[in-house]
């Protein structure tokens, strides 16, 4: 094997030199239902492989120490036969995809994210306390997301819902390009509190294509920031409610004070049609 | 506005055969036939007749023939009647000309340009009704070197091996999601898939939550970039999981599936809102590079606990072998090459009819390319696109195919007709439809049946065509292209195929 990967140059990509769950079974340690993982120098799929164990072993709350941009980090979790979710704490920085097709579980992360957080999560929650990078919350469907600092580009883009299962995205600061392109569902809040008085929202090109789901926004935000497939509403009264208990949430993650949040101006962005390119086609 | 379009077909009817039953009328779901009461006489209205047949072959008197329409503008080798009627259709709606099915311009079809060899003295030729003949195929990622353990009478294998699905024809239905196809359509390739051992494509509108358990294993899902229906139970049941990049039929554009084909099931399938359009984007938006595609191929095998093999879909296009070898070097385990022939529920006819490559040149391509750089091994590759019958699927096979994906000879088993016009949603046969009145004519015990007779009998031929060659195991000819000899093809051609001509 050694012999044909230098002759022609392939790369395992993630997987050469993993090591057995044997061999890395001293990074684990399992108190009843607490378990703690030390991840220098790991690599993606070792880091899984200690929290699938961990999970199967009965630990409900999982620690790991010193990730440094591991990639997926909660994606292995699908475990119908498990009772119980499971909470993991990532210190400091994860890597890609950060809960990707997440089963309805909880990742805390002491630090910032990377890009691709909750890709196409399923249920559970993520929280961030920190920022996080591009495509946050991609085809997300279920669960909810809170990032305290601001998003990269695309951000939640062609997030979707159905039948009550609702995902939901709170980002305290502002948010690049593309935010919401897609959007086919559920409900988005920027809260943009890292913004100078009178500084407007980054993002262009704001809900290009929506066609589901809706935006709340706090802060300013100039028209021509907007895709043509949004328009631009006030607040309901249950509009208010829906801020209070999400806003709420967001507070008492980062010890915040939401009342004061909530005192923003807030518009609310919803798509203009479900079926934005419905008149394209000759029949 | 005054349409000035000419009807494409003529709707005969023979009245001393006519015994006015109205069957035409009623399995009509374009409205062409008509019963006058007061007149007791049938009316045919030939107009919106698609050609679809479903009225000829029901008429119990065969009073019915319905052929292309002899009426024709100045024949003219450039602007077609074709040609004409689409540009008269877009100056009355200014919209963009869509189709179904795959590409029908006469592009060369290479397969017709290929023929197989056989044994003559110098080997024997095998007899498969009397010898084993080995057609089981196993999709996915093979080691550089297998290592085996010798302990006594035990023999173990110590290599790290990667999953591999069997199949025990190396002919798999095609990704066709319900949504675009009827539920019955659906589950008509799934029964037969199950019963067959092979494997149908759930393609990206998700697979409803009671076939799961009954028919996971024989599913490849779809990962694409609508994400439709994706979430880690769906992932999990199956037997692959497939990212869609593209399709033969629309490389490079993403797919609408209007909002009116949305119904409750449907939209439950899909996890979207019912009536909501399900627009999938034309890229998918986490992956803009290789290293992007390695991620989600990563991410799909961590979700999966790595017991799935992850395969790759691409339409055939220009520099199609560079890129399945960076699909490879993504971590792919299967790579699926789908050509300028593939089918499709709807797509602008503009683009069925001139983006992407063939795919018997695609494919040996992407195997040659493979080969030369060590990595073949590391992938089993699918072919797809206008794929026929049997000998089709051999001449696959020996240009370097591992199985192939059938989609439109698996819906003219169940009764498509090829008509076209899949993305009205009026499908005549059920197929490709949501309306009740039409899906009751699928008959998912009955179309299954079709399938599996469909498989059983180019199973039998493969087998035969094997046998001529002197070769017992399908995998002996993989890649072979010593038993294929070119016919009536050009030195460039027979170049990129890596065929010699006949009698070379």
């Amino acid at each position: 094997m050694a012999v044909s990967c230098a002759r022609y140059g392939l790369r395992e990509m993630f997987l050469g030199g993993v090591r057995s769950l044997d061999e890395l079974r001293s990074r684990l340690s399992i108190d009843g239902q607490e378990a703690e993982i030390d991840a220098r120098d790991l690599v993606h799929k070792e880091i899984n492989d200690l929290v699938r164990e961990a999970a199967l072993a009965g630990a409900r709350k999982i620690t790991l120490l010193n990730v440094c941009g591991q990639r997926y980090i909660g994606t292995r979790l699908f475990l119908p036969q498990q009772d119980g979710k499971i909470e993991i704490h990532v210190y400091s920085t994860p890597g890609n995809d950060l809960g990707a097709f997440l089963a309805g579980h909880r990742i805390v992360v002491h630090g910032n994210a990377q890009d691709g957080v909750g890709n196409t999560m399923d249920d559970g929650e993520i929280v961030v306390h920190g920022r996080a990078g591009d495509i946050v919350a991609m085809a997300m469907r279920g669960g909810r997301i809170f990032i305290r600092d601001s998003v990269g580009y695309r951000a939640a883009i062609h997030m979707k819902e159905y039948t009550g299962k609702v995902p939901v995205l709170v980002i305290g600061g502002t948010a690049q390009d593309f935010f919401g392109e897609y959007m086919a569902g559920g409900i988005v809040i920027l809260l943009g509190l890292n913004l100078k008085p009178g500084e407007r929202h980054h993002a262009h090109y704001i809900g290009t294509g929506m066609h589901g789901g809706v935006i709340y926004l706090r802060g300013e935000v100039a028209p021509h920031q907007l895709g043509k497939e949004v328009g631009v509403l006030e607040l309901d009264d249950k509009d208010r409610r829906l801020l209070h208990q999400y806003v709420g949430e967001f507070a008492r993650h980062f010890n915040l004070n939401a009342e004061s949040i909530l005192d923003g101006r807030f518009v609310k962005l919803m798509p203009v049609s479900k079926r934005p390119y419905g008149r394209i086609y000759a029949y | 506005m005054f349409s000035h379009l000419l009807p494409e077909f003529l709707v005969e009817r023979r009245s001393d055969r006519c015994i006015k039953c109205r069957v035409c009328e009623r399995q009509c779901p374009n409205g062409v036939h008509h019963y006058d009461t007061e007149l007791d006489l049938m009316f045919s209205d030939e107009s919106p007749c698609v050609g679809c047949q479903r009225c000829v072959v029901f008429c119990p008197t065969n009073a019915l023939s319905v052929y292309p329409h002899p009426t024709t503008y100045r024949p003219n080798a450039s602007w077609t009647r074709e040609k004409l009627q689409d540009l008269k259709k877009q100056a009355e709606t200014g919209g963009v000309i869509l189709t179904g099915s795959g590409n029908d311009k006469p592009y060369r079809i290479y397969w017709d340009h290929l023929v197989l060899n056989a044994s003559q003295v110098t080997n024997p030729s095998i007899d498969p009704l009397r010898e084993p003949m080995e057609l089981r195929t196993y999709l996915g990622r093979k080691p550089d070197t297998l290592e085996v353990e010798v302990c006594g009478d035990k023999v173990s294998i110590t290599s790290r091996l990667s999953p591999n699905v069997p199949v025990e024809t190396p002919i798999l239905f095609s990704a066709m999601s319900y949504g675009a196809i009827s539920y019955q359509a659906f589950v008509s390739l799934a029964m037969a898939a199950k019963e067959f051992g092979t494997l149908f494509n759930t393609g990206e509108g998700g697979l409803p939550r009671e076939m799961r358990e009954k028919f996971g294993q024989n599913a490849v899902v779809q990962c694409a970039s609508g994400r439709f229906g994706v979430d880690p139970e769906y992932l999990n049941s199956a037997a692959v999981v497939e990212i869609k990049i593209g399709q033969g039929a629309k490389p490079g554009i993403g797919g609408h599936l209007p909002g009116e084909k949305v119904a409750a099931n449907i939209a439950l399938t899909r996890m979207i809102p019912e009536g909501t359009d399900a627009l999938s984007p034309a890229p998918q938006h986490d992956i803009y590079s290789i290293e992007d595609l390695s991620m989600l191929i990563y991410a799909l095998k961590e979700a999966t606990n790595y017991e799935k093999p992850v395969s790759v879909k691409i339409a055939a296009v220009h520099n199609v072998a560079a890129i399945a070898s960076g699909i490879v070097r993504a971590g792919a385990d299967i790579v699926a090459i789908d050509g300028l022939r593939g089918g499709t529920g709807a797509a602008p006819k503009a683009i069925r009819d001139n983006v992407g490559i063939p795919i018997e040149l695609a494919l040996a391509a992407v195997d040659r390319r493979l080969r030369e750089e060590g990595i073949r091994h590391k992938c089993s590759i699918i072919a797809a696109s206008g794929i026929r019958c049997s000998a089709d699927v051999v001449k696959a096979i020996a240009l370097g195919a591992d199985a192939v994906y059938i989609g439109s000879a698996a819906l003219v088993a169940m009764g498509c007709t090829l008509c076209q016009k899949c993305y009205t949603g009026k499908c005549a046969w059920g197929i490709c439809t949501q309306d009740p009145y039409l899906t009751r004519r699928l008959n998912p015990e009955i179309a299954s049946q079709r399938l599996v007779n469909l498989l059983r009998g180019w199973s039998h031929e493969i087998k035969e065509m094997l046998g001529g060659m002197g070769i017992n195991a399908i995998e002996s000819l993989r890649g072979n292209r010593e038993h294929l000899r070119g016919v009536g093809l050009e030195g460039w051609e027979l170049d990129v195929l890596g065929v010699k001509g006949a009698g070379e």
